[in-house]
């Protein structure tokens, strides 16, 4: 996402380093955070000491200038050893893309530099209540006064909100505006008041702490974001999003895959010039994971091509084929999971085998359902009824 | 052919071992010595002769695993 494009090595290295959080902080403590619903701390403490929070942060800024594949990489890395740290890191990177790619502004470029020196994790408040989950127009708006501003949000969701530094939210560029005349506003912890009033108890992606919260923040108003939120969304915010969130995807399913693969070959191993009964259909799963390897790479690809070209991001056609990313990759990982616990039967659904699915099949679930493939798809509809190239 | 007549240097593939015999091979070794052939050993050669098996054994229960 630099001009600067880091080379190989670089990127190899950053690589390294998520394999080593992975194999070291976010898997050993997965099981833990998934019982007790509790923020991954061990590995957000990694990937500081890491110092991959700022992966996405230009080189002079004080990041490592890595390329969204890269960060995609390491998303997929982690989601093989915790879904829910795999998810707050991809979520916070997609905030961080939104700075790193809308950062015309002097104080923008002072909290990317914030976010490297800090490693600060930023979230998100980006659904609000009573809008009806249409996340392009809002119903909170900016108050300024003087020099500062003033923001007060009911939010539904706010994913690991009481963990963030920053928190990036949408609101109506002021009291006068109109729902869909938005604005990303950035609000550094120590100006935001969270107060609870929603749970997070949910069948998987539990760690993510996607608790309800009313957000009231100040701050300084240069920290209203200049672009049209319009923009930022359709430029970055959304691509970054279902790119990142289908890595996600793609992780649980290769862990999965990776499950069924060891407990075939052991079958194997046990009764050996025997095809165990599970191998045919391991050939089966592994054609699906290459389905969703092929489809998260391809979408990278179209976005790498045009990353760019402002206008052509927020056509109607790469907004229906992000969307259908969404909806094919979430899909696809439920399937990948579910043909693997056929594969590995009582010991894919015990809960205490080194075949165990179980949390991998309900973190599988929450791809389809956290920002629901049916409200997409019928987005996709109504953009289908105008596209022309799509 | 005798199994006696086997050499450690036999070239097993010409003593008529099928590749599919050769898969069997590999997941008994892999069971006996509890490891796994990594995707650089999974080559024909490396199931060529005794010899050969012996030493991909003995790379894999001494180097530190990859």
């Amino acid at each position: 996402m630099t001009v600067d494009a880091p080379t190989v090595a670089d990127a190899a290295a950053l690589l390294d380093s998520a394999r080593r959080v992975g194999l070291d902080a976010a898997g050993p403590h997965a099981a833990d955070v998934d019982k007790h619903a509790r923020f991954p701390v061990e590995t957000i403490s990694a990937l500081r000491e890491a110092g991959l929070m700022s992966a996405l942060v230009p080189a002079e800024f004080g990041g490592a200038g890595a390329t969204l594949r890269t960060v995609s990489e390491v998303v997929t890395i982690l989601a093989r050893h915790c879904s829910s740290s795999a998810l707050i890191y991809a979520m916070h990177q997609s905030q961080v893309a939104c700075l790193v790619r809308h950062s015309q502004q002097e104080s923008v470029r002072e909290v990317l530099r914030g976010i490297v020196d800090g490693q600060l994790l930023v979230a998100s408040a980006t659904t609000e209540i009573g809008i009806g989950g249409d996340v392009r127009s809002s119903t909170c708006a900016v108050e300024r006064d003087g020099d500062n501003y003033r923001l007060r949000k009911q939010a539904p969701v706010i994913s690991y909100g009481a963990f963030a530094d920053l928190i990036l939210a949408t609101a109506r560029r002021d009291v006068d505006s109109a729902p869909h005349d938005q604005v990303l506003v950035i609000c550094p912890a120590d100006g935001v008041v969270l107060e609870q009033t929603g749970s997070w108890d949910t069948l998987g992606f539990r760690g993510t702490c996607s608790n309800g919260y009313l957000l009231t923040a100040e701050g300084d108003a240069s920290l209203v974001m200049a672009d049209p939120y319009a923009d930022i969304s359709s430029q970055t915010m959304l691509p970054a999003a279902h790119l990142l969130w289908a890595s996600a995807w793609l992780g649980i399913a290769e862990e999965a895959a990776d499950r069924a693969r060891r407990f075939v070959q052991a079958a194997a191993r046990a009764k050996l010039g025997t095809t165990p009964p599970g191998a045919l259909r391991l050939a089966e799963l592994f054609a699906e994971l290459q389905l969703l390897r092929d489809l998260v790479d391809g979408a990278l690809r179209r976005f790498e091509a045009i990353a760019d070209d402002r206008e052509a991001l927020s056509g109607a056609s790469v907004t229906v084929a992000l969307n259908s990313l969404k909806v094919s990759a979430s899909s696809l990982a439920v399937d990948v999971v579910s043909r693997a616990m056929l594969i590995c039967g009582i010991a894919g659904y015990r809960e205490d085998s080194p075949y165990s699915l179980g949390r991998l099949l309900r973190d599988a679930f929450g791809a389809e359902l956290m920002v629901n493939n049916d409200r997409i798809s019928h987005h996709n509809a109504q953009l289908l009824l105008v596209a022309k190239d799509a | 052919m005798p199994i006696d007549a086997l050499t450690d240097d036999t070239d097993l593939y010409e003593a008529g071992m099928t590749s599919h015999a050769s898969v069997t091979v590999m997941l008994a070794i892999e069971d006996t010595f509890d490891i796994e052939f990594p995707e650089r050993l999974l080559r024909k050669a490396t199931f060529s002769s005794v010899a050969a098996i012996r030493d991909a054994v003995t790379q894999l229960t001494t180097a530190a695993p990859a």
